[in-house]
């Protein structure tokens, strides 16, 4: 063949990328869409958490930090920011875990175990803090009393969140290229290497992003902890609970100040980490 | 050499199948079997009179009517913003997919403030309502609401990735054979996502029946009037009566079990 | 007559798909859309469909302005590559469809499907669906969807794109013979030259967002008013500066004034054809040659041999030479 065949393809540009570009003007029909789900969402969630935003800055700025700093409230939020740091690394690793042996491994109970994962998810949270209170409570049938102590709420708060991570994983698991683990097998590699150097790393997005979304939800954990933790100003309450304490009172300003910073930081979170996953994608 | 590495892999295999499983059984399975237990320590009838007390009767009822306006609301907006998520462009459309996961970031008890500031009887917005007759704090439309909010994101984001998967070929298709918009959404898109829209909204109503800090919050917790069921729960066991929180916390688990056996069911076609 | 359309413009943002195209697809014709990925083929198609907007210009359809008309209302079929199969429904429930949007009445649309889908052989297949079928049954079923609503135009986008070879072969010539049968006016999209050459009446040379030729296969390869569509449509070789066909040349073992010197560098042996490169003074020139005569010559690499034409070459095309005119091709 001659030279001139093979430019053939070189000479022209590639096409577009497969997705049609879409005008971006939108129908009527689509326009009306738009303007409902628009209002729909103002109207339960943005003009709220406006209202939120504006409530705790009330008495300006100072104010907002003398709530937030009060030794109730500082007490409250170390403790919930501890817990939740602490239960997300103890879910990364075990989640990470769980969806591992749930995609690679079979045996006898399996659907089971995959379904019982949800469980979290869909129990309400007084019902997940009553079992946990019978359980390790004062009645405890095994013995364990962790009632009034910060062990307690951290065994509520593992509960709730531990579907987080292994339900973000899983589905990353599933997609993963096995001939990648096989390629760097017949390339010497161990299993615990090409787990560490092949695997790991296209697993990361998916567990940071579950791990985000675990502490998000064990800082905002209320109805499991409500009952085992006894919510003991300075030792076991934790902000959730001084948020409504502070509501019941009709201190709603230091309860909004509260209730900002919480919010700020699931959203600083969720954000870096959906930058994260993101950034994988990219290079996977 | 093989059966050296084979040997390791298997007894690492072995090792984490066995965390897993001790590690779900301690943290989930026993203690759900212990409420089943606790439950039933003194027989099935003590729990069927504590079931059926107008209290809890009447608790349950108001669970399900707010949820029910929950899944409703949440589904059509579920609906309409994933394909305008998928199918459309617009300015502002990563804004609009943001702000769908939003709820995911705010605590229930902050959900319930932030409603109260809006809607609550000394607001601007509240007391108009209330000028023409309609409760929304301490009564079901805040009630319902505070329900939305929580379980909002869930059908969106199980009709997103699959609206992408299919992508709009069938529905070009169909447009080609003369089907209009309407038709082609009612018989070419919607079977097209049936399952993964029952997923979202089996989710959205798991979601909403079993909410607690949001409606404590919003509700006023009236027994009788405002109270749901999971409030119920709470209610009976800072009364001292444990049998009562235990009777309806079971029934509140089973029906999440029962949640459950149809998301699994769900899960595999929905994949598909 | 037919479905046309005139100085259509076409971007995509900065990129420009279609530059002020015009092409007549003549009534009752198979024609092919032929030419590069990216070149603007399926665009253009998609537009006739109505499936896609143009910037400028306009579509007509049976002589009638048809630009503004969505596609429901076109009546023009299309088939993707894809499939793009109804996949909740049964075969028959796809065929049906466009029948039963019409409203058309049940015992009406049970035995017009019946009869396309013994029309693209699968009648056994009426109540399985999509998934349980092969890629080349789902293509058939989704002509027999197409055609099902007598459409006048029936346009097909890279038909057997997503096809292994031989079912690809085999549903070419599946498609001239169906064309034979019904006489719908088609057009479809390709970048196979050999299944345009195969299967069209015309042929539509696209690319860049231009049409390059149009003409029958034999005019297409035997006269190209380009070095892309020499190209494009056949193997090319040079001899003495000069494009050429590999084909059109032989080997003498007896240089003479007419025949270009040259080493035989290569002898490749390919099942029925046998390929000689030769070097020469201008350069590399390779020579197809059948099993007979490469036996008769008996070549070896290194052998001095001389290279001429059997036929003239094709001369290349003038700098100042233009596309021959679009309808020219069709004597309008």
């Amino acid at each position: 063949m001659s030279a001139t065949d093979l430019q053939l393809t070189e000479t022209h540009p590639p096409a577009p990328t497969g997705r049609r570009v879409r005008s971006p003007r939108l129908g009527i029909r689509a326009g009306l869409g738009l303007g409902f789900a628009t209002m729909y969402l103002s109207i339960v969630v943005l003009i709220p958490l406006a209202a939120l935003s504006s409530k705790a800055f009330d008495n300006g700025v100072s104010g907002f930090w003398d709530a937030v700093s009060s030794p109730e409230a500082w007490a409250a939020l170390k403790l919930t920011v501890l817990a939740g740091l602490g239960v997300s690394v103890v879910n990364a690793v075990f989640g990470t875990l769980i969806a591992w042996v749930l995609v690679r491994d079979r045996f006898p109970g399996k659907s089971l175990m995959e379904a019982v994962i949800d469980l979290p998810f869909a129990l309400p949270t007084i019902v997940a803090g009553l079992i946990l209170l019978s359980l390790y409570g004062v009645q405890s049938p095994i013995g364990i009393n962790l009632a009034f102590k910060v062990s307690g709420v951290v065994m509520a708060l593992l509960f709730v969140t531990l579907p987080f991570v292994v339900r973000t994983v899983e589905p990353v698991l599933w997609e993963l290229d096995q001939e990648m683990e096989e390629a760097a097998v017949s390339l010497g590699a161990s299993r615990l290497t090409t787990f560490r150097r092949v695997v790991f790393p296209n697993l990361l997005p998916a567990i940071a992003s579950g791990t985000a979304l675990s502490f998000a939800r064990a800082i905002s954990e209320f109805g499991s902890t409500v009952l085992i933790s006894g919510n003991l100003p300075f030792k076991t309450q934790v902000s959730a609970v001084f948020i409504y304490g502070q509501i019941e009172s009709d201190r709603p300003e230091i309860a909004a100040a509260v209730s900002v910073v919480l919010l700020v930081l699931s959203l600083v979170v969720l954000l870096a980490l959906d930058g994260l996953q993101r950034w994988g994608r990219r290079r996977g | 050499m093989a059966s050296a590495t084979t040997a390791k892999t298997t007894a690492a295999r072995l090792g984490l199948r066995a965390i897993a499983i001790f590690y779900v059984g301690i943290m989930l399975l026993f203690p759900v079997g212990l409420l089943f237990w606790r439950t039933f320590e003194h027989g099935i009838q003590p729990v069927w009179d504590q079931l059926t007390t107008p209290s809890a009767a009447h608790a349950f009822r108001v669970t399900v009517i707010v949820a029910f306006w929950a899944v409703l609301g949440n589904t059509i907006f579920g609906l309409v913003t994933a394909i305008l998520l998928v199918r459309h462009e617009f300015p502002g459309k990563r804004v609009l997919n943001a702000l769908v996961d939003l709820p995911f970031a705010v605590a229930p008890v902050v959900v319930g403030l932030s409603l109260i500031l809006v809607y609550g009887p000394h607001t601007s917005v509240g007391s108009w309502f209330a000028d023409h007759g309609i409760d929304v704090i301490f009564a079901l439309p805040g009630m319902v609401i505070a329900t939305m909010f929580v379980s909002l994101p869930f059908v969106v984001r199980e009709l997103v990735p699959v609206l992408e998967e299919i992508g709009d070929d069938q529905e070009q298709a169909a447009w080609t054979l003369g089907a209009s918009r309407r038709q082609t959404f009612l018989r070419v898109t919607l079977p097209s996502i049936r399952w993964a829209l029952a997923y979202g909204v089996v989710l959205t109503l798991a979601r909403s029946l079993g909410e607690y800090g949001a409606i404590l919050v919003v509700s006023g917790n009236v027994i009788d009037h405002t109270q749901t069921a999971p409030l119920y729960v709470g209610a009976q066991y800072a009364n001292f009566n444990p049998q009562g929180a235990y009777a309806v916390a079971f029934a509140l688990a089973a029906i999440a079990i029962v949640a459950i056996i149809i998301l699994n069911v769900l899960r595999p076609k929905e994949r598909t | 007559m037919g479905i046309a359309v005139r100085n259509v413009t076409k971007r995509f943002g900065d990129f420009v798909a279609l530059d002020d195209v015009s092409v007549e697809i003549p009534s009752g014709d198979l024609t092919a859309l032929l030419g590069p990925s990216g070149g603007g083929k399926t665009t253009l198609l998609r537009i006739m469909a109505g499936l896609e907007q143009p910037d400028e210009g306009v579509v007509e359809i049976n002589g009638v302005d048809a630009t503004k008309l969505p596609p429901q209302s076109r009546n023009v079929g299309f088939v993707f590559q894809h499939y793009a199969a109804f996949k909740h429904m049964t075969v028959a429930k796809n065929v049906a469809f466009g029948l039963s949007i019409r409203k058309r009445p049940r015992a009406q649309i049970k035995s017009r499907v019946t009869e396309l889908l013994e029309l693209v052989h699968l009648e056994h297949f009426a109540d399985r669906y999509p998934n349980q079928l092969s890629g080349g049954q789902r293509q058939r079923m989704a002509l027999a969807r197409a055609l099902a609503v007598e459409p006048e135009v029936l346009l097909l986008d890279e038909p057997f794109g997503a096809l292994d070879a031989q079912v690809r072969k085999e549903l070419r010539t599946w498609l001239r013979r169906l064309h034979d049968e019904v006489h719908v006016t088609t057009a479809f999209v390709t970048h196979d030259q050999e299944e345009a050459m195969d299967v069209a009446d015309t042929i539509v040379v696209i690319a860049k967002g231009h049409i390059e030729q149009i003409g029958t296969p034999s005019d297409l390869y035997d006269r190209p008013t380009s070095d892309f569509v020499m190209n494009f449509l056949g193997p090319v070789t040079q001899l003495a500066g000069a494009p050429v066909r590999p084909h059109d040349l032989e080997i003498v073992l007896e240089p003479g004034e007419d025949a270009v010197a040259g080493t035989v560098a290569r002898v490749v042996k390919l099942g029925f054809e046998v390929r000689v490169d030769v070097d020469t003074a201008d350069g590399e020139t390779w020579v197809q040659l059948t099993r007979a005569d490469a036996d008769r010559l008996a070549l070896s690499a290194g052998a001095p041999v001389g290279v001429r034409a059997v036929r003239a070459p094709t001369t290349e095309v003038p700098a100042d030479a233009t596309v021959e005119p679009v309808l020219d091709a069709f004597g309008g």
